[in-house]
């Protein structure tokens, strides 16, 4: 019973990714509209021949900004969970 | 229809990561399943933003001034880099969950009443 | 319980070319695809080589984690010191500032197809560099971190 319904609901997921797959058309997106300012003017304006790390680092740099931070954030966090206690151990150890 | 491939291909991959987390009962199994959904997810993205006959968006020695949509990309790098963040935490908490209860076993935790 | 003799002579060889390959990406990132976010990850491959090929605990002793811990706050520290910095010279935050100053990084880039100049770019050159630098602290410190295991298992 718990199988079948898995595999129902495996097969409405794999119609529904499907479908989507045959709406979109591959290669002729529809809006470029900002794409197109970025390309003609985006040499004079940041001063890269690489556009991409142009619009990474100079058009959309607040997002960096958080990317950054998230990483910073999850080291921190994976520190707190490796930490080494001082040297009273049997006292600290929680059970 | 044959042109579609990439799109193809990533709804397979988002389907075949939610079958891993679905079907198996080992937690380290589960978490190689969410790595294949956020890998399906970015070629989504990237296969979004390409316009036919065109090169890469750099300007450096160009075969041609045709390129195709910059905006994307830059989305891919940054999902990418918090795709690795949510992995190392979610293993971090794997490898604390197997030192309390002693087994990898999904099923098994839940008897548990501790 | 080290490797074989094989593989610990191939990793003396091959560490120092990784390292000057990872960081010729990250300065190069405003003219050849690249940048920060994957120079750093390809100098990070260096610790994972020195880890895997002599034993943990014969690295623990040598890669220190203060110096690791101190160049990843280094680099988020640079990344928004620059982007501050340009409060005082007039534009808004985030604002390319270094363009047409002339002290470094400073030529302004020919329109159209060329071959490329590192002296150009503004802030972009000073940016990859940060972020190099601070992900390599982090990659180095998580693969540090998750090697060692928890408290209480085998030292």
């Amino acid at each position: 019973m718990k199988n079948a319904l898995r595999v129902g609901v495996l097969v409405v997921c794999a119609v529904a990714f499907l479908v989507a797959g045959l709406g979109l058309s591959f290669g002729t997106p529809a809006y470029t509209d900002m794409d197109d300012y970025m390309l003609a003017h985006g040499q004079e304006e940041t001063g890269s021949n690489n556009i991409v790390t142009g619009v990474v680092f100079d058009y959309r740099g607040f997002d960096t900004l958080g990317e950054a931070t998230v990483l910073f954030t999850v080291v921190l966090g994976a520190g707190l969970v490796f930490r080494r206690l001082g040297k009273k151990e049997d006292e600290y150890e929680y059970e | 229809m044959i042109e579609n491939i990439p799109f193809f291909c990533a709804g397979l991959l988002v389907l075949i990561g939610l079958a891993v987390i679905v079907t198996k009962r080992d937690l380290i199994k589960m978490v190689m399943g969410l790595a294949l959904v956020e890998a399906g997810v970015n070629l989504l993205l990237v296969a979004t933003g390409y316009i036919s006959d065109s090169v890469a968006p750099i300007f450096t020695n160009a075969p041609s001034t045709d390129m195709v949509m910059p905006t994307v990309q830059a989305m891919t790098l940054t999902n990418i880099v918090i795709g690795i963040a949510t992995t190392a935490l979610l293993l971090s908490f794997v490898m604390i969950v197997y030192k309390k209860y002693g087994t990898r076993d999904v099923t098994e935790m839940r008897r548990l009443k501790e | 319980m080290n490797m074989s003799n094989l593989v610990r002579s191939g990793a003396n060889i091959l560490m120092p070319f990784i390292l000057v390959y990872g960081f010729y990406i990250v300065v190069h990132g405003h003219l050849t695809p690249g940048g920060g976010f994957q120079g750093g990850a390809v100098i990070a491959t260096a610790v994972v080589l020195l880890m895997v090929a002599y034993s943990y605990e014969n690295v623990r002793a040598s890669v220190s984690k203060h110096v690791l811990k101190n160049s990843e706050t280094a680099g988020l520290l640079l990344f928004i010191g620059t982007a501050l910095l340009a409060l005082t010279a007039g534009l808004a935050f985030f604002g390319n500032w270094l363009l047409d100053l002339g002290v470094i990084f400073g030529t302004p880039v020919a329109f159209g197809v060329n071959p490329g100049d590192i002296n150009t770019g503004g802030i972009i050159p000073v940016l990859n560099i940060a972020v190099g630098i601070e992900v390599l602290g982090a990659m180095g410190l998580l693969l540090l971190a998750m090697l060692g295991g928890l408290k209480g298992d085998a030292e």
